[in-house]
């Protein structure tokens, strides 16, 4: 497949949460609000991109039987990097993303990127792939994020909409998993007659 | 009287799969049969409990110590990577049958946010080795209860007529939701 | 192409010891960089919190001081032009309807509080997390109140506090945090 190909998919055709169903800790877990929603999704981003990128420069070097865990000790350290760079420079963010930031290294998106991809292409074409899958999950997130603080919290990137109640489940724990389900459900109806 | 509060806390009110979050992925694909649900669940249970005590050891004698915290990520993932390959190994010979059954759900235990997230837990909620084991055990039965239930549920579901864009996950999302709103009776248990 | 590594045990350990030390070094690397803007970013909340419950002050004395319990809480002294102007207890509650909460609340000399500020809760959204002063005015009634005449209870249980509509709970964990806090500025005013 050509590069477009290859950065596009990750946004509809194999979109890591709607339709590879993967990485649903964070995506149910985050989103309780669009921003933290793409912070989320950018870090991972940066994650992937970064380990993508090393694991295929590598891919040569290490022996078969010990690639996944040297993959787990490079994902691990971009994540170790996200984690300080966003304690010192965003710590609003930081806070609110709490204990999934560092489940990004097991976020299996990652890990399956790295095996199923890196390990088996050039260092730009994965550079690209975890680029495209990086933003697609990230789209995802975003709106995930956005429809819950719609229904939930009547605000939208934290700008107020609605004055006076709103559906406080959808900002719950079982709103992530109504939202989540009805949104895949929507998005499999519109994939499947388009 | 603490490890009381502790126990209801991790399996009812912040239960592990249905408030907090962890563990979804082996949560939705769970499969219909209730059996291979529970055998999951203990050895989930298994390598919870092991790696929440080898990563509060290590943090304590070696990361703190040693002013080396920001190693956390690496070496508790290690750890459980280790841990799982181990399990493989130990089952493979105990119970094949067990092992057939997981399949490939078996090594994607390294990769359950449940795991890693509860050795990260314990070391945030300052609990001392003991209080971490409790702590590990219970969010591990928390996790086989909403698994059980999930699974038994599904067993029924796979026997209804669902419409077409729900099928498979959105109607198991939709049911994770359900679940989880009868959960949050628990709220205020403790 | 170049062919890959063979997986015998020699370049297996070497592969992993490499990796791990790469990564061990770049993180450590990184870890230095971020250590100030880590520290300077820590620096600011919590001046921020205590901004929040004090008037305007130039420098801050940390201090520890043991609550009824046997726990100890962080006293921040404040000092503006070399007068003391106010302490602002770090407080919490264990009896929050969804756990602990914390509290900053901030005392004037004569133990008037002169304000507080919800430094974390778990409390349920829409109801407890009411306590918030962005979610509701419910906390600006203290403002101003000394514990030693205004009773820190809610009304149900014979106090002075209006309670947040159903969510008694978390009021009553709040006021239980206020409490502590002016129990403990109280018993280590000589300090």
């Amino acid at each position: 497949m050509n590069q477009v190909q290859n950065f596009t998919k990750g946004f509809i055709k194999e979109n890591p949460v709607f339709v590879l169903v993967l990485g649903m800790c964070p995506t149910l877990g985050v989103t309780t609000s669009a921003i933290n929603g793409l912070g989320m999704g950018l870090a991972t981003t940066f994650v992937l991109v970064m380990s993508n990128i090393v694991v295929s420069m590598v891919k040569n070097f290490i022996p078969d039987k010990v690639r996944i865990p040297s993959f787990i000790v490079i994902i691990a350290s971009f994540v170790t990097v996200v984690e300080l760079l966003m304690q010192a420079y965003t710590p609003a963010l930081f806070e609110s993303l709490g204990i999934f930031i560092p489940l990004i290294v097991v976020n299996c998106i990652v890990l399956g990127r790295a095996e199923a991809f890196a390990s088996k292409n050039t260092v730009w074409s994965s550079l690209i792939d975890g680029l495209g899958m990086g933003l697609g999950f990230a789209f995802a997130l975003t709106l995930l994020g956005s429809v819950r603080e719609i229904l939930g919290s009547g605000a939208f990137f934290g700008i107020n909409l609605v004055k006076g109640d709103t559906m406080l489940v959808f900002v719950l724990a079982p709103g992530a998993f109504l939202a989540l389900g009805y949104l895949i459900a929507i998005m499999n109806k519109m994939t499947k007659t388009s | 009287m603490e490890y009381f509060v502790i126990v209801i806390s991790a399996v009812f009110v912040s239960n592990i799969v249905l408030t907090q979050f962890l563990g979804i992925c082996p949560f939705i694909g769970v499969s219909g049969k209730l059996s291979t649900a529970v055998g999951m669940g203990a050895a989930v249970m298994f390598v919870i409990t092991l790696a929440t005590m080898v990563t509060w050891v290590l943090q304590y004698y070696l990361l703190n110590p040693f002013g080396l915290v920001f190693m956390q990520t690496i070496v508790f993932i290690l750890i459980i990577a280790t841990l799982v390959q181990m399990v493989e190994i130990i089952l493979k010979k105990v119970s094949p049958a067990l092992y057939q059954a997981l399949g490939v759900y078996l090594p994607l235990i390294t990769t359950n946010c449940a795991v890693l997230g509860v050795a990260i837990l314990t070391i945030q909620k300052d609990f001392n080795l003991l209080e971490g084991v409790v702590f590990a055990i219970s969010n591990a039965v928390g996790f086989t209860l909403a698994i059980a239930l999930f699974s038994g549920i599904r067993e029924h579901l796979d026997l209804m007529e669902v419409p077409k864009g729900m099928r498979g996950v959105p109607i198991a999302l939709i049911v994770a939701g359900i679940l989880a709103l009868s959960f949050m009776g628990f709220t205020g248990l403790v | 192409m170049a062919a890959k590594t063979e997986s015998n045990f020699k370049n297996m350990v070497l592969a992993l010891f490499l990796v791990t030390g790469i990564a061990a070094l770049a993180l450590g690397g990184v870890y230095v960089l971020t250590k100030e803007p880590i520290a300077i970013a820590k620096q600011k909340k919590l001046e921020a919190a205590i901004k929040a419950v004090l008037p305007e002050f130039d420098t801050i004395t940390i201090s520890k001081a043991f609550d009824p319990d046997g726990d100890s809480l962080t006293f921040y002294r404040a000092e503006k032009e070399g007068k003391p102007i106010g302490v602002a207890v770090e407080t919490y509650t264990n009896k929050g309807f969804g756990g602990t909460i914390d509290v900053m609340v901030g005392f004037s000399e004569d133990g008037t509080i002169t304000n507080t500020s919800v430094l974390s809760l778990k409390e349920t959204p829409g109801l407890g997390d009411k306590l918030q002063k962005s979610k509701s005015n419910f906390s600006d009634q203290f403002i101003g109140k000394n514990p030693a005449n205004f009773k820190l209870l809610v009304k149900k249980d014979g106090g002075d506090v209006d309670a947040i509509t159903a969510a008694t709970i978390s009021s009553r964990a709040f006021c239980d945090a206020l409490q502590r806090a002016f129990d403990t500025y109280e018993k280590n005013k000589e300090k």
